[in-house]
């Protein structure tokens, strides 16, 4: 199916689906978020059994603060979904959805340590990509890239997020 | 050989308390790498044997890390390429396609018809080049020396036509948003032919070399398996899975570029052991010779690499001189001394680059290592607010407890290398 017709058949649902770019986006809240997978699986004509991709996005001062995206396919019909599940900054659990789709355990488990979003429920929140004593989550939009200027015969370059142009 | 595997697996290792007398069961932790010839890159297994027998397995990650997805929110877009190609090092070429079809969906263009051409005939050569890689490490690391320098003989034949026609061996940064930066030079089809030319001779040498060889049937068959059920839940994508009996291949799922044009087939087995993954990747081989065969008689015609659209297309022309690729002469003279626009257009295109509108995409394109996707935000600026790239040795490494626990640990190497993970994309 296309993504209209996708977006279509759940919109009973799912209220908060929108198509863009030819991709099928649907929005609940964390409460809702293992039923809507479990519902987006079963479904026959969706079947949407296999999770690609469990991410997050993070937009200091807006609310939701971070946006955890979980990219679906389905193999039995070709297509694809994204759920994405809307966090505030001061709180930012989400039920783990390790029980319905084992490959979500190193994703989360990145996304925890980039982003620090918790991801309750998950047997092994551990850092993953960073050593296991570093401090803070480098995605976060309020976390310095690091690095630093280079100085050569006078002229002085800034680290990269502190350069003034473009 | 199973039998006497099983009835190795199945006497603990026992030992007498020197002090007491009493007999009792020990296992011992041992750590694995990330410093170790045969772990496939930086890649630390913590294992927890009983004797020979692995009782667990933990793969820790991490040791190349260098923040690629974060430094993409501090440069432009074009810019974006040159990081994004080092993830996966060994398929570069996959990483930028992936990258680059992402952006233009965003942007609402598409590539030149002679650009998808050009980077399908690059993707493939780009495939045989890591299945290349693959099978010389994999058969070094299972003791099978030689394979080792004729994959890297025929390798390096590869990266001379990387290097004539992008200026590279490796990390091209050559596919760009809008298109590729530059047509194939005079004698790139030349080298293109010579080398299909060749090399059906050679994967024939190397399946006359292992397909029947004793030790490494032994070492291979049987070993890793991985149900089509398991492979699914654990989201593991590419010769793995189709090695389970699953179809999946997302140059002919969800084709791009033109996949759908071209004829070839996508091999699978049903046995789901290391061996039927080495099958597997030797006869993509084959099917990558007949794609690059295909494009390069598509070739023929002329046409645009880039997109007219002077928003968006790279301004810069570039050729082949005698240090290599850099600027062209003509284009150089044309903004310095002939058009003041130009120069602007020039430095503003380059410092800046396109403004992409404001949305999300998520492009996945079918990797030598499985599903490689790229979900990328953009914020309506000059440069990307998000790109995750979703790396398949990431989500196939999770894989490996399943495979390696309960077997022995000289299995655990066989299986991580029938794994193919490559830790540049699994760190990032």
């Amino acid at each position: 199916m296309n993504a209209a017709e996708i977006a279509g058949r759940i919109r009973d649902h799912f209220p908060d689906v929108y198509v863009a770019r030819d991709e099928v986006i649907v929005l609940v809240d964390r409460g809702e978020l293992i039923d809507a997978l479990i519902r987006l699986r079963d479904q026959p004509d969706l079947s949407f059994g296999f999770l690609s991709s469990v991410t997050a996005t993070d937009h200091p001062g807006k609310d939701p603060r971070f946006w955890i995206v979980y990219e679906l396919r389905s193999v039995e019909h070709a297509h694809r979904l994204r759920v994405k599940v809307g966090l505030p900054g001061d709180d930012p659990h989400v039920p783990s959805v390790t029980s319905l789709f084992p490959t979500a355990d190193w994703h989360e488990r990145e996304t925890w340590d980039l982003f620090g979003v918790v991801f309750d429920d998950h047997p092994d929140l551990d850092r993953i990509l960073l050593p296991d004593d570093w401090e803070g989550h480098p995605l976060r939009k309020d976390e310095e890239l690091g690095g630093v200027g280079t100085q050569y015969h006078g002229a002085f370059i800034p680290p990269v997020d502190e350069r003034t142009m473009p | 050989m199973d039998a006497a595997r099983d009835e190795l697996r199945g006497v603990p290792h026992q030992v007498r308390d020197r002090v007491t007398g009493e007999v009792r069961r020990e296992t011992m932790i041992i750590n694995m790498g990330p410093q170790h010839p045969s772990t496939h890159g930086v890649l630390r297994l913590l294992l927890e044997l009983d004797g020979e027998t692995v009782i667990r397995c933990k793969p820790i990650v991490g040791y190349l890390h260098t923040g690629i997805e974060k430094n993409t929110e501090y440069r432009t877009w074009v810019q974006g390429v040159a990081y994004v190609t080092r993830a996966d090092y060994l398929s570069p070429f996959f990483n930028e396609l992936a990258y680059c079809l992402a952006v233009e969906r965003l942007l609402g263009i598409e590539a030149p018809p002679r650009a998808q051409v050009l980077r399908v005939l690059l993707c493939e050569l780009n495939r045989i080049a890591s299945h290349l890689v693959w099978v010389a490490t994999g058969s070094l690391e299972l003791g099978a020396v030689s394979m080792m320098l004729y994959g890297f003989r025929e390798r390096e034949v590869i990266l001379d036509i990387f290097e004539a026609i992008t200026g590279l061996r490796m990390n091209h940064s050559y596919i760009r948003p809008g298109g590729v930066i530059m047509d194939l030079p005079p004698d790139g089809p030349r080298m293109i032919a010579k080398f299909l030319d060749t090399m059906p001779a050679r994967i024939d040498d190397y399946e006359r070399i292992l397909n029947d060889n004793p030790i490494w049937l032994e070492r291979n068959v049987g070993v890793g398996k991985l149900s089509a059920e398991d492979a699914l839940a654990l989201g593991v994508t590419g010769p793995i899975l189709r090695s389970a009996g699953v179809p999946i291949d997302l140059r002919k799922d969800e084709p791009h570029s033109g996949y759908e044009t071209y004829d070839f087939e996508v091999p699978v087995r049903t046995e789901a052991d290391a061996y039927s993954r080495y099958v597997i990747r030797i006869a993509e081989m084959r099917e990558s010779l007949r794609i690059v065969e295909q494009a390069l008689e598509r070739l023929a015609e002329p046409g645009p690499v880039m997109v007219e659209d002077p928003k968006v297309g790279w301004p810069v022309k570039l050729s082949v001189g005698p240090d290599g690729i850099g600027n062209d002469e003509a284009y150089l003279r044309h903004i310095m001394e002939e058009s003041m626009e130009a120069l602007i257009h020039h430095f503003k295109m380059v410092t800046q680059g396109v403004r992409v509108p404001e949305g999300e995409v998520y492009q996945a394109v079918e990797s030598p290592r499985g599903e490689l996707g790229m979900y990328v935000v953009s914020a309506n600026e000059h440069r990307p607010y998000r790109v995750k790239i979703r790396d398949p040795s990431f989500v196939n490494l999770q894989a490996v407890p399943t495979m390696v626990e309960g077997g022995l640990i000289a299995d655990a190497i066989a299986v991580i290398a029938s794994l193919d993970p490559v830790m540049g994309g699994v760190d990032r």
